[in-house]
């Protein structure tokens, strides 16, 4: 899917927020040299095409009180990694989920399941059921706790 | 701990700023006036969306509010990279690297590979670029995690269960 003129200029207009008025699409429209209505049809096309997620908030999870935040990532048989996988997603407290590449010696871990919880002791109880569900297939696993967010800024993309 | 988020400091957001928050996580409507809308379905004038919304944003509690877009569908791709960056050039190092427009986000994290960020670019020659510049300007080896397969993307964090931060890092 070809991103078009349009759709790189609704991007670039909207890729850093919504403006916060009462017709927020009809603002975006007039940036653009367009309808609100012209705005409103194609973000409806981008999210049934999957182009975008979602219109909605992003919240910090620290200020949520969500301040363990850990990325678990574990070594699993790649017979039954995606078969796995798709169950560890589907745990509550599972935000991400993602089969990535390893890379010897350094990093043996081929699952990745991003936990957030309000302290360790939650992230490791959830980390703990990840452990049983991936059982014998699982050999190596650890948690990443992050200790600061040095940037959170979302896609940016260039304006041509 | 300069680095550490001063968790006591927060103004926390109050319970219907999480209901909000929550509601928005189903997305806003594509309709002329939506803050109207998701007003009506929480009990609260339009005007009282808008301003809760932008108080969010300025504290932080939200870090962005609109589309999220997923440019894989069109072509991007997002890279997990990873960096061993040695404690006393930590910071130099995160400067350099989250001044590049496509670092989406960044953290610390307590590994041997202690900084992992996110590139997002739009195509996956861009993406390549972006990382071989990041390898470049610090002068350290990028270990990147490519998405091979998404499993679950979403957040089913339950804003509203409890209020307020509890326990610490």
């Amino acid at each position: 899917m070809a991103l078009s003129d349009f759709d790189r200029a609704l991007i670039a207009a909207t890729q850093t927020g919504l403006p916060l008025v009462a017709r927020p699409y009809e603002a975006v429209g007039a940036m653009l040299g367009v309808s609100g209505e012209q705005v409103r049809e194609r973000l409806g096309q981008m999210l049934s095409d999957g182009l975008i997620r979602r219109i909605g908030a992003v919240p910090n999870h620290y200020r949520l009180g969500y301040v363990a935040n850990g990325m678990t990532v574990w070594d699993v048989d790649d017979a039954q990694v995606d078969a796995l996988g798709e169950r560890v997603g589907a745990l509550p407290g599972v935000s991400h989920c993602y089969r990535r590449p390893r890379e010897r010696p350094l990093w043996p871990y081929n699952l990745f399941a991003m936990v957030h919880g309000r302290s360790r002791e939650e992230v490791e109880r959830q980390a703990e059921a990840i452990r049983t569900l991936l059982g014998a297939a699982c050999a190596a696993n650890d948690i990443l706790y992050s200790s600061a967010i040095l940037k959170k800024a979302g896609l940016r993309l260039k304006e041509n | 701990m300069p680095d550490t988020p001063a968790l006591a400091t927060f103004a926390l957001p109050d319970r219907t700023d999480l209901r909000l928050i929550d509601h928005l996580h189903g997305g806003l409507p594509l309709t002329e006036r939506p803050f109207a809308e998701v007003g009506a379905a929480l009990g609260l004038p339009e005007d009282e969306v808008i301003e809760r919304l932008g108080r969010l944003l300025a504290r932080g509690t939200l870090t962005r509010f609109g589309p999220l877009f997923q440019i894989e569908r069109a072509g991007g791709q997002f890279v997990l990279a990873a960096l061993e960056v040695p404690e006393s050039a930590f910071q130099r190092i995160a400067a350099i690297v989250n001044q590049l427009p496509e670092v989406a986000h960044n953290y610390r994290r307590e590994h041997r590979l202690n900084m992992w960020f996110v590139v997002a670019a739009e195509s996956h020659e861009a993406a390549r670029a972006a990382l071989d510049r990041i390898g470049r300007l610090t002068g350290l080896p990028v270990h990147a995690f490519p998405k091979e397969r998404e499993y679950f993307v979403g957040l089913r964090l339950a804003a509203t269960v409890e209020e307020g931060p509890h326990g610490t890092e």
